[in-house]
């Protein structure tokens, strides 16, 4: 699933992320703009994903990217992978890291190495 | 009785979204617990909604929940979207006109993609809607782009299909006329405000009135409504007749148990009879080896793919050579 989290609404990014998602053979949930955490968990364990993209481009990710992990803790729904995306400044990406997003794909990262982590890091079921 | 169809059947969401999951990936235990939670199903009145992309089929029923929920009634939601035929992913973004409802707990909402399986969306689709209704969802809404005959099919298993078109898509209409406009209880014009509305209006009326006779004898006369889905115009009049057709099928013994009626068992019985039989059949010859060698000699030009289709139906089963 690829959500966009808060009041930034700039989605080019997390819809070009989608459809090369599509690309590469994934089925891609796409949430639209302006979710909250609680929105973006509820539809995650409806749609039961594997993997939880995030895109924010406005500087709310040390609040949003956190609290959608401490939810889907919550929910017992931790077995999801969680990744984020946009414009996260370096010294963040190690805060998130240890909030448990598990990886940070900041403006330039090219798309096959976006996908390829996918098959490396989400086990699909047996 | 097994876990999981006893959480299904308490309104558990995480099992619920899992087994709809192992569905569609055809998972093995699956069956089990479908059949746990047949006796299960059966009470909730399922609205089938079709027709060509962007014509607003997700926005309307993000409309319809809306005017359910404040009626009371809790609502499923299954949006199948379309599978890439070169990648096999899909985007599935109807959730993107729904999403006020997902912290809704009387709202599930699903998306399902296509896939390429042989008539499988169909087998797939049916067995979530039972899901649905076993969790005790009272109205489920399946919305589907209507092209191919599985699409066909999925909106035949519910009680009112509507169709839904928007003005200025003559030629549209043209082409599905013979296949799924037919099968419509209710027909919605969206985007009415648009230039066009008199016409499509007069093109839907006048393939409608070609089966007066029919209608005269007391068959149910499909109603033509107009509505605005982003304005919440006519939504609440699209409700009232899928109320009327309700009381149509409840008066004229058509059935609100419809599922259960001998044809439409006969019918979907058929169905999944034929969709296990591919699966068993195609199994064993991939496990042989028999059809990988098969397709190597096709390939190899040592043979074409009708007598390598007959050599191995005939190898494994006493059947005659196909015409």
């Amino acid at each position: 699933m690829v959500a966009k989290p808060g009041l930034d609404g700039h989605d080019r990014g997390a819809r070009i992320i989608a459809r090369a998602y599509r690309d590469a053979g994934f089925e891609v949930v796409y949430t639209g703009l302006h979710q909250t955490p609680e929105e973006i968990v509820e539809a995650a364990i409806q749609e039961d994903v594997d993997m939880l993209g995030l895109s924010s481009l406005a500087g709310a990710h040390m609040y949003l990217f956190p609290r959608v992990i401490e939810l889907l803790r919550e929910k017992g729904a931790d077995d999801i992978v969680v990744c984020g995306g946009g414009i996260i400044p370096d010294d963040d990406i190690s805060k998130l890291k240890q909030a448990g997003v598990r990886e940070v794909f900041t403006p330039g990262s090219p798309l096959d190495e976006i996908t390829e982590w996918v098959k490396e890091h989400v086990r699909p079921r047996d | 009785m097994n876990p999981t169809a006893q959480k299904v059947i308490s309104g558990d969401i995480r099992a619920v979204a899992r087994l709809i999951r192992d569905i569609d990936d055809g998972m093995p235990g699956v069956r089990e617990v479908l059949k746990e939670i047949y006796p299960h199903t059966g009470r909730a009145y399922v609205i089938g909604i079709t027709g060509a992309p962007g014509v607003g089929k997700s926005t309307l029923v993000d409309q319809m929940v809306g005017h359910l929920r404040s009626k009371g009634e809790t609502v499923g939601v299954l949006a199948v979207d379309p599978t890439s035929p070169f990648s096999g992913g899909a985007i599935l973004g109807d959730r993107v006109r729904m999403q006020r409802h997902s912290l809704d707990d009387g709202v599930f909402i699903r998306s399902l993609a296509t896939r390429g399986h042989f008539g499988g969306l169909t087998q797939s689709t049916r067995s979530a809607i039972d899901v649905l209704d076993a969790m005790g969802k009272d109205v489920i809404i399946v919305e589907t782009v209507g092209v191919g005959q599985d699409e066909v099919d999925v909106v035949k298993s519910a009680h009112s299909t509507v169709i839904v078109v928007i003005p200025g898509m003559g030629d549209d209409i043209q082409a599905i006329k013979a296949g799924i406009l037919e099968t419509g209880d209710i027909f919605v014009i969206n985007k009415a405000d648009r230039e066009g509305t008199d016409k499509t209006l007069s093109d839907l009326r006048l393939m409608i009135d070609m089966d007066q006779k029919k209608y005269e004898s007391g068959r149910w006369k499909p109603p033509i409504i107009e509505t605005e889905a982003v304005f919440d115009k006519g939504v609440t009049d699209l409700l009232d007749e899928i109320g009327h057709h309700k009381n149509y099928l409840q008066k004229s013994g058509e059935g609100l148990h419809f599922r259960r009626k001998k044809e439409k068992v006969r019918e979907e019985l058929a169905d999944m009879v034929k969709q296990r039989l591919i699966e068993v059949v195609l199994e064993r010859l991939i496990d042989t080896g028999d059809f990988d060698e098969a397709v190597d000699s096709v390939v190899s030009g040592k043979t074409d793919p009708y007598t390598a289709c007959d050599h191995l139906v005939q190898s494994r089963f006493t059947i005659k050579p196909g015409k």
